[in-house]
């Protein structure tokens, strides 16, 4: 039990450190759409997540609907679902539904592509990755919220493009592999900006919507995807 | 609204969608276009949010744009997400700093 935790502490130190670079982008960008220190800390307390905080505090600055918040989280996140039916079959005999439903917290893409790889997942473990990766995230976005205000503006700016490197570099690496992830990737970009300059009226998180929903409905049509296939992302 | 409340949809929602497939699911989804469809959302996702927000990211499309090229360029060669990623912003800034 303390082992696992341990073990999952050590497994999740470069979780922790990539999460602490990125979310510094996070904290910036949240604070430069004017939010708090602590909204921006809070958020990534309670949320651990890139994408649905990035859409999330865009849609917040811009004042949107909670409709538009919810359809857009449900998006952008759906694929932890996925994670967690297939994490789901990893998990070892003390997993009761109390580990479930808190250790569920904690299944992000960095966590859950640590996690699958072993061969028998226990609670604590899951604890301890979660513990380490929540701390890196959460003291990252604090440092990035409160060196927005006093860094030089050529710094924070150039800090605003972090986290879309890193979306760039989840996504590029399996579009040059597989020609239905390419055809995603190109097709939602195309939608995106096209509502960017079209659709103006469009607000940002039903667009990411429209544009990801149709890509994705697109290529599971025209490129299925083989069966144990489902379990990477 | 307040800030809280968006907050705690946020959260909430995000939650939820974590928490009841992996406390309740027991058994593999089974309809190849559902399949599919989850497996494609993630690069979906992110793309659209990436194109074509990243091109102004920095607050200037001349730095952005180069941040975007260095990013795709070292995604290309599988170098890991944090190398991308701070890559990307250290040559927005450098770049900044001629302009």
């Amino acid at each position: 039990m303390k082992s696992d935790f341990l073990k999952g502490i050590r497994d999740g130190i470069p979780i922790c450190l990539g999460y602490l670079s990125v979310s510094f982008g996070f904290g910036i960008l949240a604070v430069s759409l004017g939010l708090s220190i602590l909204s921006a800390v809070g958020i990534s307390l309670t949320n651990l997540t890139s994408a649905g905080q990035v859409a999330g505090v865009g849609i917040i600055a811009a004042g949107g609907s909670l409709v538009e918040m919810v359809l857009t989280q449900l998006v952008i996140n759906i694929r932890y679902s996925l994670m967690g039916i297939s994490l789901s079959q990893k998990l070892d005999g003390s997993f009761n539904t109390m580990h479930r439903m808190l250790a569920s917290f904690g299944i992000t893409d960095e966590i859950f592509a640590v996690a699958v790889s072993q061969k028998s997942v226990s609670p604590y473990y899951m604890y301890g990755l979660t513990v380490i990766s929540a701390l890196g995230w959460v003291s990252g976005t604090f440092l990035g919220a409160a060196a927005g205000n006093i860094l030089p503006a050529s710094v924070s700016g150039a800090m605003g493009i972090v986290l879309y490197g890193m979306f760039l570099a989840i996504i590029i690496p399996p579009a040059k592999k597989e020609k239905g992830v390419l055809a995603a990737v190109l097709i939602a970009a195309v939608l995106s900006t096209v509502f960017e300059y079209v659709f103006k009226s469009v607000s940002g998180g039903f667009a990411i919507i429209i544009c990801s929903v149709l890509a994705a409905a697109f290529c599971a049509v025209f490129f299925p995807v083989p069966d144990e296939k489902e379990d990477e992302t | 609204m307040s800030i809280i409340i968006y907050i705690a949809v946020m959260a909430g929602v995000t939650y939820l969608i974590r928490m009841i497939p992996f406390t309740l699911f027991r058994k593999k989804i089974k309809s190849p276009f559902f399949r599919g469809f989850l497996y494609y959302i993630p690069y979906a996702v992110l793309s659209a949010m990436t194109i074509p927000a990243i091109f102004y990211s920095t607050g200037n499309t001349a730095t952005s744009l180069i941040g975007t090229v260095v990013a795709v360029v070292l995604a290309y060669f599988k170098l890991p997400l944090i190398v991308v990623a701070l890559a990307a912003s250290a040559a927005a800034f450098i770049f900044g700093l001629f302009i």
